[in-house]
């Protein structure tokens, strides 16, 4: 069984003024199995954070439904951690305090040594080593989503959904941070579903690839399997013989006109 | 920013008191009946040398006094916001309670805390109680306006953030509503702590209640002018401490996003 269905999911928003709904996306179905890192790639404005908003419980959907674990998805919850794109911290917490609040929560009944031990461990795995007293603002882009990733991790979540997590972080940083996600989801063997516009990030990472059409009414178009042998890194993702097949498809789907969408939308849910 | 080292500004403010001695002096020469600075320091040495004597229930020392006022001030100042913050946090996090009791507000606001005082002095019939309650009424609109604004604009992602940890509605406040908002309440309190140390000084003078204003309006009676300029003094360099402290302590809460 899946860990993650999403079932018919459309979202439409009022917009003060305007005298019909606009449509975001429509009849969104999607599955998630049990450790699998699950890629949604789309340009911007598709409504792919959205869809990501709804599986985390902080937007409602118009239609459908979502379940995680066959229960249905009824709001935010510490089973689905979620690492934004603006990363979140709370800028009066420092590092350690950021991480804190997060284990605090999820165990309530541990002792402050406990609690210490277990926010040291998952500094130590971000390598956040000796920033601990920072606060988010005397921190790079890419340390500030090392405590994103931390808060994340540390409560033990079933599954984490990434926001475009590595959008505001410098290019270079970004590909050092991607190897070190790859690396804690394989000693995790956590499930992750991430929403991304990055084509090379989503094939670095991910399992399975889902491609979304442009928005409105936007839906999902196809589905890609990564058949890239783990563990990957930046440069042997590139040397494989299927990245470039695979990353051109992405890239002539992108930049496709949507004239023919309509029919050939795959059904996924099957 | 300035940079480290330039000590310039010291001087200029020394001249500021030089040029505002100076000028004082002067126009004391012009109205003969004002008194000088000279007096008022004599004065001033006067009481400074013994601040806290106790010659019965209506004469005691300028510090005496000033803590009398710094007391009825924090008990008020205190209680007021207590309340100010606690109903901000409601408005805050309630649109719709906000809109409906916004006009309210700025209605009750608008009003100075002196003109409840004879209402409020009829209904409790106790000066000391009376001056209390001018406190609080001047402490709570500017913290309560700020608070609620505050609670209301926060940023989204915190709030979140909050609610995918399912932090209980305690800790929601304490530990991400009140920090997130611990800014604006604090300008909110220092506003409120300028109008009640402002409003502490008639409601004093006007109630008899022992403290810096019913010294002012006791040496007016006296036609002690010298003591009422030292008084003036007084409740300045008073008022500066208590806003210093008000301004450490919106550095502690402060956090840059």
């Amino acid at each position: 069984m899946a860990l993650l269905k999403v079932e018919a999911v459309s979202k439409y928003f009022t917009s003060p003024g305007a005298r019909s709904e606009f449509c975001v996306f429509k009849d969104v179905s999607l599955k998630v199995k049990e450790k699998e890192f699950l890629s949604v790639l789309g340009h911007s404005g598709c409504g792919k954070s959205t869809l990501l908003n709804i599986i985390a419980g902080i937007e409602a959907a118009s239609d459908g439904y979502a379940y995680l674990d066959g229960k249905q998805i009824i709001g935010p919850g510490l089973d689905r951690m979620v690492v934004f794109q603006n990363f979140a911290l709370l800028p009066w917490l420092t590092v350690f305090g950021n991480i804190r609040i997060a284990v605090k929560a999820a165990y309530p009944g541990w002792d402050r040594n406990k609690i210490h031990q277990w926010v040291q461990k998952y500094v130590d795995m971000v390598g956040l080593k000796g920033a601990e007293d920072k606060r988010p603002s005397e921190l790079s882009g890419g340390m500030r989503q090392r405590v994103g990733l931390a808060r994340a991790f540390c409560v033990g979540p079933r599954m984490l959904l990434l926001d475009e997590p590595f959008a505001q972080i410098d290019a270079l940083t970004r590909g050092v941070i991607q190897e070190e996600l790859v690396r804690m989801w394989e000693d995790t063997g956590i499930t992750i579903f991430m929403v991304t516009h990055d084509v090379d990030e989503a094939i670095l990472l991910s399992d399975r690839i889902l491609l979304m059409s442009p928005g409105p009414e936007a839906r999902i178009m196809e589905e890609m399997h990564v058949d890239i042998p783990r563990p990957r890194s930046r440069t042997s993702v590139i040397e494989h013989p299927a990245y470039y097949p695979l990353r051109n498809r992405i890239i002539r789907f992108l930049s496709r006109k949507d004239e023919d969408d309509q029919t050939k939308c795959v059904n996924l849910v099957a | 920013m300035r940079k480290p080292g330039n000590k310039g500004w010291i001087v200029l403010c020394l001249l500021f008191l030089f040029l505002f001695i100076a000028g004082w002096q002067i126009s004391t020469v012009s109205f003969r009946d004002l008194p000088g600075p000279w007096p008022v320091a004599e004065t001033a040495w006067y009481f400074l040398s013994d601040p806290f004597y106790d010659n019965g229930p209506n004469d005691k020392g300028i510090g005496t006094l000033a803590l009398y006022s710094l007391g009825r001030l924090t008990l008020g100042f205190v209680a007021g916001s207590v309340a100010a913050i606690i109903l901000g946090v409601i408005l805050g996090l309630n649109q719709t309670l906000f809109k409906a009791a916004n006009p309210y507000i700025q209605i009750l606001r608008a009003i100075s805390p002196i003109a409840w005082m004879p209402l409020l002095l009829y209904s409790v019939q106790n000066s000391n109680v009376t001056a209390l309650m001018v406190v609080f009424m001047a402490s709570i609109w500017p913290t309560l306006a700020n608070t609620a604004f505050g609670v209301s604009t926060i940023k989204k992602d915190y709030v979140n953030v909050s609610n995918i940890l399912q932090m209980n509605p305690i800790s929601k406040v304490f530990k991400v509503i009140l920090p997130g908002a611990g800014p604006t309440i604090v300008a909110g309190l220092k506003i409120s702590m300028g109008s009640a140390w402002v409003a502490i000084v008639p409601a004093e003078a006007l109630l008899g209640s022992l403290g810096l204003g019913y010294f002012v309006w006791n040496e007016w009676n006296n036609l002690s002018l010298t003591s009422v300029v030292f008084a003036i003094l007084v409740i300045g360099v008073v008022g500066v401490f208590i806003d210093f402290m008000l301004t450490s302590l919106a550095k502690r809460l402060a956090y840059v996003d």
